[in-house]
């Protein structure tokens, strides 16, 4: 599902270059539930914006199901993100003045669906979720828990082939972050991949497979 | 096909309903700069249409001249003779002008601040009376009220009959008598009415004519020791000939008779309804014209509001706008996004400044009309063209659109993972 080659990425600050990622290699089969896990600074959150096309990478090479993801223009990332990604951010990153269906439906207006059929992709996504009562709230309305269900619920509404977690129980208590993690599990059971970034032990461990970064490179890797 | 974009739209109402009184601040600068500039059009409509109102219907193509002293000696004559006009002159100047369609001399008795020379019974007026020619009709038309106007036969026969103003009847009648056919004295000559008259002109000029008694030319030098003195000239010239030469031909056919230096221009004092009307022309053009660029002004400064309120909220929406791009927006979507929810405040906001402008123009062409005080005044309805409103929305709409650009690439420009990472 996704394969990296010698993948380098440096960040210009002023006039120092500060090498990120220095050449990753990793390979991720579709179904996995993969946690990357490092301390602050490893690259990991950079790693996974790399995948989920939000940022370019320098060097090597990303085949995305099958695609080769090097050189995209915005429009075509784009349009791979809205094809094959969900997203799941740690600040649930919900629009503020959008109720949770809206929220949840704005993947598939991106998409050019209708709005009746949107609203009832949405809502059968939110009762899924468990928030189908909650439908016309606010995100302020709502707990953290509540609002991330409703970001898991938006990763999904598009059928995603991967879904991307930055950091997902990051704000989270323990007792949510459990149920954020079951349900993460419960859509892995149905076949999507999915990559969790993550810097606590107990989220990691209920992954498949743990990736470890440390100053830019997997660690185990022959460096 | 294009189909509108119902879904882009409510999204873009959303938006625009999240920050309602900043909206609405941004907004009112655009409607005010348009509601000001259709209102000063509009003005600018109302006192060009008082003022011409105030010309009446007097012929374009007409011409009032008048003696005066000449400024050159000539063929033996000193400077600073004095020019009358006779009769004859008129008849030779007729008859040798190629320019010249209709002469109507005419002479005048008392006027302005006049003593009373006017009486019917123990009934008295100061009035101004005028010896005329029928012609006269051609040059300002006056609308009939009663009875008829001077004519042919009347000239002939040196008829002592007379036409009189709507204000005079007023005075010298009674509301129970008719006029037609009574007697009034002139001066110690009696004269017939046999018509009344009112006037085309507004405000003073009306006053004038409503105050005003017509009898015939012949019957006036007659009855007032004249002679065939000619106090001044009424012409009317062809229409193709502009006013100035028209004016220059006619005044070097009578000075060549009158023995009048060629380049002596003080002989003779003229004005002409044509010069007069290119002048107020040119005076409202330039009121046009400036209304339009204070009301482009006033425009611009709103649109500039419009932009910099954009490019405010596209900073505030840096999070937003990047998680939208991560749910799949193209930097297109984005930037139609932003253009569309530019031109929406604009076009919105201008259409009621539009629309309350027009209704504002309509509210006062209401109120001066409930108020037939104010009819003779030198502003009468105000009014805009549907052109020129249409034009002006039309304007702010594109103007609208450049506001948006500068916005909404600067929207597109972070990529969207900073974006996401602003909070």
């Amino acid at each position: 599902m996704i394969e990296l080659k010698s993948i380098r990425k440096a960040y210009q600050t002023g006039s120092q270059s500060l090498t990120v990622l220095k050449g990753i290699d990793c390979t991720i089969e579709e179904g996995e539930l993969v946690a990357i896990m490092g301390s602050s600074g490893s690259g990991k959150s950079t790693l996974l914006n790399v995948l989920g096309l939000l940022d370019d990478f320098d060097e090597g090479s990303y085949v995305l199901n099958g695609q080769n993801m090097d050189g995209l223009s915005e429009k075509a990332a784009a349009r791979y993100r809205s094809d094959f990604l969900g997203f799941v951010f740690q600040s649930f990153n919900l629009i503020s003045y959008k109720t949770a269906l809206e929220n949840v439906a704005l993947p598939l207006y991106y998409q050019g669906v209708p709005r009746k059929e949107r609203q009832a992709r949405a809502l059968s996504f939110l009762t899924k979720v468990g928030l189908a009562d909650w439908a016309e709230h606010l995100p302020n309305q709502m707990s953290g828990g509540q609002k991330q269900r409703v970001a898991i619920a938006r990763a999904l509404i598009a059928n995603p082939s991967v879904i991307l977690a930055d950091e997902p129980t990051g704000a989270l208590d323990s007792v949510t972050s459990d149920e954020v993690m079951a349900l993460l599990k419960e859509i892995n059971s149905e076949g999507i991949t999915i990559v969790v970034v993550t810097h606590e032990n107990e989220i990691a461990n209920q992954c498949d497979r743990i990736i470890r970064l440390k100053d830019g490179r997997i660690e185990g890797a022959n460096a | 096909m294009w189909r509108p974009d119902w879904d882009g739209f409510t999204e873009m109402i959303q938006v625009l309903l999240q920050k309602p009184l900043r909206t609405a601040l941004s907004g009112l600068g655009v409607g005010w700069g348009l509601f000001m500039i259709i209102i000063t059009i509009g003005s600018a409509n109302g006192l060009q249409n008082g003022v011409s109102q105030d010309l009446g219907d007097m012929a374009k193509n007409s011409m009032f001249m008048w003696t005066q002293s000449t400024s050159m000696p000539y063929k033996g004559f000193q400077r600073g003779r004095p020019i009358d006009l006779k009769i004859g002159d008129v008849e030779y100047l007729a008859a040798n002008s190629r320019v010249l369609e209709v002469a109507a001399p005419q002479n005048q008795l008392g006027g302005w601040r006049g003593s009373n020379n006017v009486t019917r019974g123990l009934k008295t007026g100061a009035f101004t009376v005028f010896g005329e020619f029928p012609e006269q009709q051609l040059i300002e038309a006056r609308p009939l009220k009663e009875g008829r106007h001077i004519n042919t036969r009347d000239i002939e026969d040196k008829r002592k009959i007379a036409v009189i103003g709507e204000r005079v009847r007023d005075i010298l009648f009674t509301k129970a008598e008719s006029p037609i056919g009574g007697s009034i004295r002139i001066n110690g000559v009696n004269f017939t009415v046999v018509g009344v008259f009112s006037s085309m002109r507004s405000g003073e000029d009306a006053e004038e004519d409503l105050q005003s008694i017509r009898i015939p030319f012949t019957a006036f030098n007659q009855a007032f020791h004249k002679g065939d003195e000619v106090g001044w000239l009424c012409l009317l010239f062809d229409e193709e000939v502009h006013a100035d030469s028209a004016a220059a031909e006619i005044m070097s056919v009578l000075k060549a008779r009158l023995s009048i230096h060629p380049n002596d221009n003080r002989a003779f004092g003229h004005w002409t309804v044509a010069r007069e009307f290119e002048e107020i022309q040119s005076v409202f053009s330039a009121i046009r014209w400036v209304s339009f660029v204070f009301g482009g002004l006033a425009l611009l400064a709103g649109i500039i509001g419009i932009m910099n309120i954009m490019l405010i909220t596209v900073r505030e929406r840096t999070n937003e706008l990047g998680i939208r791009r991560a749910l799949g927006a193209t930097p297109g979507v984005v930037v139609r996004q932003i253009m569309g929810e530019t031109l929406l405040l604009t076009t919105l906001f201008g259409l009621m400044g539009a629309i309350l402008s027009v209704a504002t123009i309509e509210g006062i062409n209401a109120l001066l009309e409930s108020m037939p005080d104010l009819q003779g005044g030198s502003f009468r309805n105000p009014e805009v063209s549907i052109d020129i409103v249409l034009q002006s929305l039309l304007t702010m709409v594109v103007m609208g659109a450049f506001a948006g650009i500068l916005p909404a690439f600067r929207a597109v420009s972070i990529r969207p993972v900073e974006a996401i990472r602003t909070e």
